[in-house]
């Protein structure tokens, strides 16, 4: 996998002196020439408005524009493209789905099944949606080692449920949840699946129809595209009943001065000029993350993961949260006297990028009991000699601080 | 080291947030502030008590955060008690020009308090040096019936 690294002119710098090693990938990841090519190229041959042109650029930048659509689709074991629906991110991808799915049809009484473990962004809006439409938010909750406890999930899986939303990955403990099962049970009872796959996209293989899910969220930047760009799969069934979201141009068949009529899916949910450029380069990321091969990063990503989990774990005064196994590519960690933002800043001195802070799971914080932990999180171009010097910087900050 | 790094975290400050003075809770509370910074999850409970002549008499403080918040806290602490309002005032005036205005001269005043200078370099870190500051400016403008005010940042940002 080393030699991927040369894909990316951003790895070779220095930074406070020392070599870059760039371990907050589940922040957002490097970007290779392959992309910024595209990127580029796109722009200084093709660049027009699309869907609407009679002219050269405009047909040329409408299909690269929908051949990224087709590619995504295709990446994600969807039925067809018109389940993909661009967005700016994951963030927005799941505001969609809570204000306009779960406009149309959460109503007083129903419930809102989240986990303990969720993003900000698969939370907050979810408490938008339930304070407008008067359901009820409930939680699945953690186990003592981080995964979720899957027996409680009985009680809670009732005919109220009309929605289970969960994260794939969790950015902050590195759980892999099991999304198979979690949407065949919320199925079983009639309830619609969102699952946040901001943390495994770009890390593992994902088919939608395997998964059983009615919706599926993603960000470009995590996986190698620009930021800006991002997907909501939606299962065409649920995206024909489903109203629109934001109004606009792009997304309307015809229009009177007092009414209109919408375009079918996915334009309905794509008002104004979209990131075109970005589609382009999320295709790009696709093309580029196959060319390597999901499995292959996934087990490069895994060991890095377990070579830090096991080496953080002998340093004396640290420890690792959340499961040893099955673990996606990142390890938050605590030091028992170093505050976190003391270590994350040491670290910074020695070239290493990681993350401090709560990753925008507060109240999962604040029921474990840290106001905040250090997070290295991994891609394909990280080595097993850059954890090897992050273990070598975290005992010199025990020394220094201890 | 990066020498830059070594000035904020020289071994004066290291010392206070190690075995921060002052820390502990006060009898008679007439003013506690709880203020925080939702962000980094740094929280300081601040207790003070003036005097009939309005001087900080005693001040106290429990919490957590990094070494910066801690030892800003503890230094603070120090320098004040005892001080009249005017003078407590413009302490945290200059404390403020300390971590946020290149080139300032900083007053002999703020002895050790100087050391903080060096989160100037590390702009993320000077909300982190200024939560103690914070939480006593409150501490100012409280009533002086007793009650509990909040300092805190009045954004957060999520990462």
């Amino acid at each position: 996998m080393e030699a991927f690294r040369a894909d990316f002119p951003i790895l070779h710098q220095e930074a406070n002196g020392h070599p870059l090693v760039y371990f907050d990938n589940a922040a957002t990841t490097q970007k290779p020439k392959a992309v910024l090519n595209a990127l580029l190229h796109y722009y200084e041959h093709d660049n027009a408005n699309v869907h609407r042109g009679l002219h050269l650029l405009s047909n040329r930048a409408t299909e690269a524009f929908e051949r990224a659509r087709a590619k995504v689709a295709s990446y994600i074991g969807a039925a067809s493209p018109e389940e993909i629906i661009f967005t700016r991110g994951t963030t927005e991808a799941i505001n969609l789905v809570a204000q306009a799915w779960g406009g149309a049809f959460l109503k007083p009484g129903d419930v809102i099944l989240l986990t303990e473990m969720e993003h900000h962004s698969n939370l907050v809006p979810w408490q938008q949606a339930a304070a407008k439409t008067g359901a009820t938010l409930k939680f699945i909750p953690l186990t003592g080692s981080g995964t979720l406890d899957m027996e409680a999930l009985d009680g809670l899986l009732t005919p109220e449920v009309k929605l289970l939303a969960f994260t794939h990955i969790s950015n902050f403990l590195g759980t892999v949840n099991p999304a198979q099962e979690l949407c065949t049970r919320a199925r079983a009872v009639g309830a619609v699946t969102l699952v946040d796959a901001a943390q495994s996209a770009g890390h593992l293989e994902l088919d939608v129809r395997a998964l059983g899910c009615d919706f599926l969220a993603f960000s470009g930047h995590k996986m190698c595209a620009p930021t800006g760009i991002g997907v909501l799969y939606g299962r065409a069934e649920i995206l024909d009943k489903t109203p629109p979201w934001q109004g606009g141009g792009e997304m309307i068949l015809s229009v009177r001065y007092e009414s209109c009529t919408y375009k079918p899916a996915p334009a309905r949910f794509e008002a104004g000029t979209p990131n075109i450029a970005g589609a382009v380069g999320l295709g790009a990321a696709i093309d580029y993350i196959n060319g390597i091969g999901r499995p292959r990063i996934q087990a490069h990503d895994e060991a890095l993961a377990l070579r830090a989990f096991e080496g953080i774990t002998e340093l004396p005064g640290y420890r690792v949260l959340g499961p040893q196994s099955p673990r996606g590519g990142l390890v938050s960690f605590v030091h028992d006297s170093i505050h976190p933002h003391d270590l994350t800043s040491f670290c910074d001195q020695k070239g290493l990028a990681l993350r401090g802070g709560h990753h925008c799971n507060q109240p999962l914080m604040k029921k474990l009991g840290f106001p905040s932990t250090s997070r290295a999180s991994f891609y394909l171009y990280n080595t097993p000699g850059e954890v090897d010097r992050m273990l070598g910087i975290l005992r010199e900050a025990d020394r220094f601080f201890a | 080291m990066n020498t830059e790094f070594e000035d904020l975290y020289q071994q004066v400050i290291l010392d206070h947030s190690k075995r921060p003075r002052n820390f502990g809770t006060l009898e008679g509370v007439q003013i506690q502030v709880d203020g925080d910074n939702p962000s980094c999850g740094d929280e300081i409970h601040l207790q003070v008590r003036f005097g009939a002549d309005g001087r900080v008499e005693d001040l106290r403080f429990t919490g957590q955060g990094c070494a910066i918040s801690q030892a800003s806290a503890s230094m603070m602490t120090l320098k004040l008690k005892g001080k009249p309002r005017e003078e407590a005032r413009a302490m945290l005036d200059a404390f403020t020009q300390v971590v946020t205005a290149s080139g300032y001269e900083a007053p002999k005043m703020l002895g050790d308090l100087r050391l903080l200078s060096g989160v100037q370099k590390f702009p993320q870190r000077v909300k982190c040096a200024m939560l103690a500051w914070r939480a006593f400016e409150q501490a100012l403008e409280a009533p002086p019936e007793p009650g509990i005010a909040a300092a805190g940042e009045s954004a957060t940002h999520c990462g």
